[in-house]
């Protein structure tokens, strides 16, 4: 059959097949977005509620939300600053931030490998059902396959942990994927990040902490069989803790000045 | 070839990965969980019929210099469709399938059945062709997911089958079984037992040992 393979007709067949299947595939993309954005948007909170040690079953995230107080930090100097610094505060998003170069800068000391780093992080603050003051910061950092976006929850003491959370991360399922098991995720409330000098104290270990030896309240149970994944959670730590971190932030809280 | 046929066919007498070894590569990524491998299953038997019937459609309009692109650009297009859709509605298994879904579009038995039945048959056969082969994808991607969700992490669904010696019960998991290889051992074991069970399946040797043709005696 030549009128099938001339060229024209080569041409045709290609040129209407791209238009159909585009416009198909960007229909999709356009009227399914509101749902895959507020998915996105509800995973996110549930992970923040969820870090903080607040979450609830049956309760609609949504509803639980409304206690959370978000706010936004200078980095840099460590207080809070005019949410208009972002723009829309719900839409701020800081690790696309970290992104776009008039909002963000490259990291110095890069140990959680994480490139550059936003100006603003958008923190979060809630009061736990016994009256405490609970911090929720996002942190991030590389594993073994890939960044792990989480989040750090601590008390108003800047100091003891509520939870630690990951809500994204590309870890072997079964071995680094374990920072997901709620088991290992109930070792950190109540570990404590600095020692009394103010040192970021806090480590991940091979093996299991003995409980009643000394440091025991800064050490935590390595993951067996996943030395990079831990190592990684270890310095993602260690990194948003640190001056170029939440350093100057928890400064300011602790001195009740943020 | 009729209905039935076609439907059931791939699941035991022409399975896209016992007999035709195709699609391997998703049946070891995905089958750590049972949940996870039956939104796969679902999703690959979707993407795998449709895109059957929509080349089918096309089948006599394609200049045949250009059917593979085409085949890949439908394909691609369902794949890309069915990705937005489980975001949209089911974000959590979607997180867990992550980059496999996209992967689809890779996967062997889809452009095997597009370009094998497909391209020589009409739409409604081969829309029932690639249910069929999805089936059969199925089968074996089940099977695998219950042995290695069951013994590697004590669970079925996420539901507690036997309780995990780490978590105060009896049973020591199988950490083999979380990783790619113990899919590669499974599935050797499956084809093993379908074969023992139709002799008709095994293959032919392609190369034979012969015996030696000289003796060490006679060289010294």
């Amino acid at each position: 059959m030549a009128s099938k393979d001339s060229i024209a007709k080569t041409i045709t067949v290609a040129t209407l097949l791209c238009v159909v299947c585009s416009v198909i595939v960007s229909t999709a993309a356009v009227l399914l977005k509101p749902a895959q954005v507020a998915n996105k948007e509800l995973d996110f909170k549930r992970n923040i509620l969820s870090a903080a040690g607040m979450l609830e079953q049956g309760v609609k995230i949504e509803e639980q939300f409304k206690a959370v107080d978000v706010k936004i930090v200078d980095l840099s100097t460590g207080q809070f600053t005019d949410s208009s610094a972002v723009g829309d505060l719900a839409r701020y998003d800081q690790v696309k931030a970290a992104k776009d170069p008039s909002l963000s800068s490259p990291v110095e000391d890069d140990i959680a490998k994480i490139g550059k780093r936003e100006k603003y992080a958008k923190v979060y603050i809630a009061q736990s059902s016994d009256g405490k003051e609970i911090v929720v910061l996002p942190v991030r950092g590389y594993g073994l396959w890939g960044t792990l976006y989480g989040f750090l929850a601590v008390e108003g003491d800047m100091n003891t942990v509520v939870g630690l959370g990951f809500y994204d991360h590309k870890e072997t399922p079964g071995l680094g994927g374990e920072v997901d098991n709620p088991r290992w995720k109930a070792i950190w409330p109540g570990k404590k990040l600095f020692d009394d000098q103010g040192n970021i104290s806090i480590a991940i270990i091979k093996g299991t902490v003995d409980s009643a030896a000394a440091g025991s309240q800064y050490k935590v149970d390595g993951l067996s069989g996943a030395t990079l994944t831990t190592r990684g959670v270890h310095n993602l730590i260690h990194f948003w803790l640190g001056e170029e971190g939440y350093g100057p932030f928890i400064a300011n809280m602790k001195k009740g000045k943020a | 070839m009729k209905a039935k046929e076609l439907l059931f066919k791939p699941i035991l007498d022409d399975n896209p990965i016992g007999l035709q070894v195709l699609g391997i590569c998703s049946a070891l990524a995905v089958t750590t969980s049972l949940k996870v491998t039956l939104v796969m299953c679902v999703a690959l038997t979707t993407v795998t019929a449709f895109s059957n019937f929509f080349v089918s459609v096309v089948r006599n309009q394609v200049p045949n210099n250009i059917r593979i692109i085409v085949q890949m650009t439908i394909i691609a297009s369902l794949v890309i469709l069915v990705d937005q859709v489980l975001k949209a509605v089911a974000y959590d298994v979607s997180k867990q399938l992550a980059v496999f879904v996209g992967l689809i579009i890779t996967n062997c038995i889809v452009m095997g059945r597009a370009e094998a039945f497909a391209m020589k048959n009409p739409p409604l056969p081969s829309f029932l062709d690639g249910i069929g082969n999805g089936l059969g994808y199925s089968f074996f991607l089940i099977i695998i997911g219950t042995i290695r969700e069951l013994f590697g992490s004590g669970k079925l669904l996420g539901f507690e089958i036997l309780p995990l010696a780490t978590e105060g019960g009896w049973y020591i998991s199988n950490g083999l079984l979380l990783l790619a290889p113990s899919a590669f051992f499974l599935i050797g074991l499956i084809i093993w037992g379908v074969r023992a069970y139709k002799p008709a399946q095994v293959e032919q040797d392609e190369f034979k040992i012969a015996h030696n043709t000289t003796k060490t005696a006679e060289v010294l």
